[in-house]
């Protein structure tokens, strides 16, 4: 069953090509669907030129453990609702992340187990015959590059997997939204400094099991405590830094297993991921360190402004007619919508307003819904046409002629706060201009504040009226309402 | 074999390549797209089999076991999530062109 090492080699070369390739067709709507498919099959020819390398043992075990998860990811990918999608990206980046922890626990304990049998001053740094595809990698030892590399790959893999883990339980709800307490950046800075150290010391040939268990278990215990204080609102940006970082650690441990495929793969998504997390925080006016380290939502309350006025109701049938009369509709949808699964209700409310030649356009911020692009996912599964969705900096200026901004579970994004009140937590984020159209109309569970725990003083303004309801019931309303109207 | 400036090439080439991917990408694609590098580096399960097609104690079987395991699910979940995603974006071609108002 020995197949020749060239066939292979260009296996994984096609590979690598082929995620190049396909990456390069996902970053265009005509030809991102393509996209996914070259990956797909760039990655199905490594994994069977994997199975078929010489001297792999326990072949069994290999396909039954691929089969296992392949299935179980299939089944929970294919079930969860669209609005769940960034938690499971989490959910499936930490399980890479874990993998290539695994990599490197793997390699160096069989190295760690090959320093107590062989006599340390036996080996050359680095022998010429040293080649994982030769079988000799269970026995040579590592190069010293192998190792430090190995060593910080499974460093970043363990706290990409743990800290991945705990934003999904985040954003799933299971977890509460945030843990803070007296001193948490030391001693989140102790633990990484510890892990590091027995990293550095595992790195210079000092492999001993006992040590590798410890590495493990403070870069995990790094993960977690790096991730719990951070706050809801700001979890795309961590979930696409560990996304990067799990990149990052297959490059490396690739590097260790000598598979170019890897190296290649994983380098590209650390470099591809880095600039998106950098794309992200800009898009929220803010840096990954203030993300990471600044505890966000933390001053909320106290320190900012008190908000004079009172929220102000209005009815739907009044909503509707508001709306059926105006000229110009911008619709804001936010998560809210989308949890409520009303985009499609909203969509044919939009339908009806556009058959009654009212211009509507939908208005979406760079961080809408979960992650950048989330929320025109989702109006594109509504059926939504491109044409009507409108960035940011487009419709901004379009405020003041529109007569009814309809807002539509979005808060943090079209607080007029983030511009006015410097010790508001969201200060600086660049906002959608919801406040200077003609009249604003807010659907909303209730009084309560937003996923950042922040007041919103657009609530309280003059021109707002608040539409109480869940935001499927409330479109489903405001449709009927409309209908009545012609009847 | 990879000797360390080879390698350094390849790390350095694949870094840009995947920089100049994701410079001229619209907004609308940053969440799929993130999901799709996701994808990518599933490229683990590779290096997980190997690791356990190497394995010779039982504790090492059990660490490849699992990172296979994972790596599979970051492979099979990032790709199901990724074509559901670009599923979409698909599918709302047509409606653009026919106008669709009643």
């Amino acid at each position: 069953m020995a197949w020749p090492q060239t066939l292979i080699d260009a296996c994984y070369f096609i590979a690598a090509l082929l995620f190049i390739l396909g990456l390069r067709r996902m970053s265009s709507p005509r030809t991102a669907r393509g996209g996914i498919v070259w990956a797909g099959f760039g990655m199905l020819l490594a994994v069977v030129a994997t199975l078929l390398l010489p001297d792999m043992e326990h072949r069994g075990l290999i396909i039954a453990a691929v089969l296992i998860g392949v299935a179980a990811a299939w089944w929970s990918g294919r079930r969860v609702a669209m609005t769940a999608m960034p938690q499971m990206v989490a959910l499936y980046n930490g399980m890479g992340g874990g993998a290539a922890a695994a990599i490197g626990a793997s390699e160096l304990i069989g190295h760690a187990q090959n320093f107590a049998i062989a006599a340390p001053n036996t080996f050359p740094l680095m022998p010429e015959s040293w080649s994982p595809l030769h079988g000799a990698i269970a026995v040579a030892p590592l190069s010293p590059v192998a190792l430090v590399l190995g060593v910080l790959g499974a460093l970043i893999g363990s706290v990409s997997f743990s800290g991945s883990l705990i934003a999904f339980a985040k954003l799933q709800g299971w977890l509460d939204r945030r843990f803070v307490f007296p001193g948490q950046q030391v001693v989140n800075l102790l633990v990484l400094a510890a892990a590091a150290g027995i990293g550095v010391w595992l790195a210079t040939g000092h492999l001993a099991i006992a040590l590798i268990c410890a590495f493990f278990v403070l870069a995990l215990l790094f993960g977690v405590l790096m991730t719990l204080p951070i706050g809801g609102a700001d979890m795309p940006v961590v979930i696409s830094l560990y996304n990067a970082f799990t990149g990052l650690a297959v490059a490396f441990e690739g590097y260790v297993l000598q598979n170019e495929a890897m190296i290649i793969a994983g380098m590209v998504v650390g470099a591809a991921g880095t600039l998106l997390t950098q794309l992200m925080a800009k898009a929220m006016n803010r840096s990954i360190g203030n993300v990471l380290f600044g505890n966000f939502g933390a001053a909320s309350g106290a320190s900012a402004q008190a908000i004079g006025g009172s929220q102000k109701p209005i009815e739907a049938a009044d909503a509707a007619v508001m709306m059926a009369y105006a000229e110009r509709v911008v619709i804001v949808p936010g998560y809210g919508m989308a949890v409520a699964q009303a985009q499609h209700k909203v969509w044919e409310f939009a339908q009806q307003l556009i058959a009654r030649g009212v211009k509507v356009k939908f208005a979406i911020h760079p961080v809408a819904g979960r992650m950048p692009g989330h929320m025109n996912v989702l109006l594109a599964e509504a059926g939504v046409p491109y044409d009507l969705i409108v960035d940011m900096e487009d419709i901004n200026p379009e405020f003041p002629v529109t007569d009814v901004a309809l807002v539509i579970g979005a808060n943090d994004v079209v607080n007029p706060m983030a511009k006015t009140d410097p010790a508001s937590p969201i200060y600086g984020m660049p906002i959608l201009d919801v406040a200077d159209a003609k009249h604003v109309i807010v659907v909303k569970r209730g009084k309560g504040t937003g996923f950042a725990g922040i007041e919103n003083a657009l609530f309280y303004a003059d021109n707002t009226r608040m539409l109480y309801g869940d935001g499927q019931a409330a479109a489903g309303q405001l449709v009927s309402e409309l209908k009545s109207l012609d009847a | 074999m990879l000797d360390g400036f080879l390698a350094l090439y390849i790390f350095m080439l694949a870094a840009f390549t995947g920089y100049e991917i994701i410079a001229r990408v619209p907004v609308i694609l940053h969440t799929p797209l993130m999901s799709g590098s996701n994808f990518i580096h599933g490229i683990v399960l590779v290096g997980a089999m190997i690791a356990l097609g190497h394995a010779r104690t039982p504790f090492e079987m059990a660490i490849g076991f699992i990172g296979v395991l994972l790596g599979a699910g970051n492979a099979a979940g990032g790709y199901v999530v990724t074509e559901r995603m670009l599923e979409m974006f698909k599918s709302s071609k047509p409606r653009q062109g026919s106008g669709e108002s009643k």
